[in-house]
């Protein structure tokens, strides 16, 4: 084991920390407002809406994340046509592509969760607003909302964990995050199992606060006072 | 507590098992099969290119039977210390650093690198030599050198992870450049096309070969590059013997003089310009 190496490289991975965490946060806030948007349209009667949010669902949750890379990294840029476009400017970055794959992907397990955070609620709920005369439209914002957030909390916790560890994908698409500094060093240093020790040990060190920031979310907002 | 230990045994021994299987009598020779012509792999899968003929007649002169293995080019170096197999063969050149972790037969190819665009860059035309070596630059060499800093200012420069390319343009002998490094050639040579990359620096063959099989207009600019960086030809890579005394140490070092007779003989019987002129068009033997 070369420790000097070890030591030497934890400062260029935690500046690569950096990377990966604007990917993660960047990513989640659109795939929070995507995996809204599409539970809702899940929960709509008219099956045309609800088929649609399902195939896009099923598209992305039934695909390997590195595949949806390559398709909007590698697979759309060798369309001319799409290059003459003023799209090009945003897909041209391997940034952005990154943060587009990861959104749509998060996005569509994220209305799963949302969804399914939906119907758990119980009707008495709803009734009991409507017994009071609150319209449908506040019943939805102030009830259902929060309750469907609330409940969805520890399955959305494990997204962000599971996207936080999907990020390193992105160092298939030349982004030097975490992995694809760890890729950089093993390449002139020949040390994969140092390298990737270190690399492997930030990870777990950011799933270890995720996963505390959620349970301590998890206790404020429990039902249970 | 006990338990845990034992698993933690019975890993680890499962895991020298697994690792003993390997030692049998044939050598593992392992390419990339992503760097054309040098070694590549057919619609089928099977692996073909300059180097995958070339071991299997190097194995016929050392008289043991051979095996060409794939392996990832990022992990090529990992991948023979932890003797997934025994040599390698994949485009590897011959430099200093490398030479600090592993061993190499002598060469028995030559590469020169060169920089491609695409069709209609801003530095096509660019004014140097055909040639320039970086070993002992003269005074043209040196202004090459100069006219590329200029021309690389403010571009995007793609080459593959690990490679002499890529220690060049981080060497800083022509500026500071921006560099994206890719996993593969193919990966190299799609960005492009696509203009992600302004710029890419590989073998000269590597983009000759891409634009004859692709009908893409890649233009290579600039002179080729030899020498400094760029290492001391392409030889296979072995382990050093060093490493590991006893039995393992001694057949690496016999390896290594296995594969020196065999490139002596092949080249005697000019079986690698043969082989050269085959797949790359000219004579590359060293």
């Amino acid at each position: 084991m070369d420790i000097v190496l070890m030591a030497s490289s934890l400062p260029k991975l935690l500046s690569a920390a950096v990377i990966t965490l604007k990917l993660l946060s960047l990513s989640l806030f659109f795939g929070i407002f995507i995996g809204l948007i599409f539970a809702i349209l899940r929960l709509n009667k008219n099956p045309m809406i609800n088929q649609f949010a399902y195939g896009y669902s099923y598209v992305f949750r039934g695909t390997p994340l590195l595949v949806q890379i390559f398709i909007i990294y590698y697979g759309l840029g060798q369309i001319e046509y799409f290059r003459s476009t003023f799209f090009w400017v945003i897909f041209k970055e391997p940034y952005w592509c990154a943060i587009i794959a990861f959104a749509l992907n998060t996005g569509a397990y994220t209305s799963e969760i949302l969804r399914s955070a939906f119907q758990t609620i119980k009707p008495g709920v709803i009734e009991a607003g409507k017994s009071l005369g609150i319209s449908k439209k506040i019943i939805f914002y102030k009830i259902q909302i929060p309750v469907a957030i609330r409940q969805s909390l520890p399955a959305y916790g494990n997204e962000i964990i599971l996207m936080m560890k999907g990020t390193s994908l992105a160092s298939t698409v030349t982004l030097m995050d975490i992995t694809g500094v760890a890729k950089h060093i093993v390449s002139t240093t020949y040390k994969p199992l140092e390298v990737f020790l270190m690399a492997g040990g930030i990870y777990l060190f950011m799933t270890f606060l995720i996963h505390k920031s959620i349970k301590y979310l998890e206790k404020k907002y429990s039902f249970q006072q | 507590m006990k338990i845990f230990k034992k698993t933690i045994l019975t890993v680890l021994a499962s895991l020298l098992i697994v690792g003993n299987v390997y030692a049998s009598d044939k050598i593992r020779i392992g390419t990339e099969g992503a760097y054309p012509p040098w070694n590549s792999k057919d619609a089928s899968g099977k692996l073909i290119g300059f180097e995958v003929e070339l071991a299997y007649s190097l194995c016929r002169y050392i008289g043991r039977q051979c095996e060409v293995v794939e392996q990832d080019w990022d992990g090529m170096i990992p991948a023979l210390q932890m003797r997934k197999f025994d040599a390698i063969m994949a485009g590897m050149s011959i430099t200093d650093e490398r030479k600090k972790v592993i061993t190499f037969s002598q060469g028995y190819a030559d590469e020169v690198a060169s920089l491609a665009v695409m069709k209609g860059s801003s530095l096509e035309g660019m004014n140097t030599p055909a040639s320039i070596s970086l070993s002992q630059p003269n005074g043209d060499a040196k202004k090459a050198l100069k006219t590329i800093t200029k021309a690389l200012t403010g571009k995007t420069v793609c080459t593959q992870t690990g490679t002499i390319h890529q220690n060049f343009l981080e060497s800083g002998d022509v500026g500071k450049v921006n560099v994206r490094t890719y996993k593969t050639q193919d990966e190299v040579n799609l960005d492009l096309t696509s203009g992600r990359c302004d710029v890419a620096l590989a073998a000269a063959v590597a983009f000759t070969d891409y634009a004859e099989k692709s009908g893409k207009s890649v233009v290579i600019v600039g002179p080729t590059f030899s020498g400094g960086a760029f290492g001391n030809g392409v030889g296979v890579g072995l382990r050093q013997a060093s490493q590991l005394g006893g039995t393992l140490g001694a057949r690496d070092a016999e390896l290594l003089k296995a594969f020196n007779k065999a490139i002596d003989q092949a080249k005697k019987d000019g079986v690698i310009s043969r082989l050269a002129i085959k797949h790359f068009g000219f004579d590359a033997s060293m």
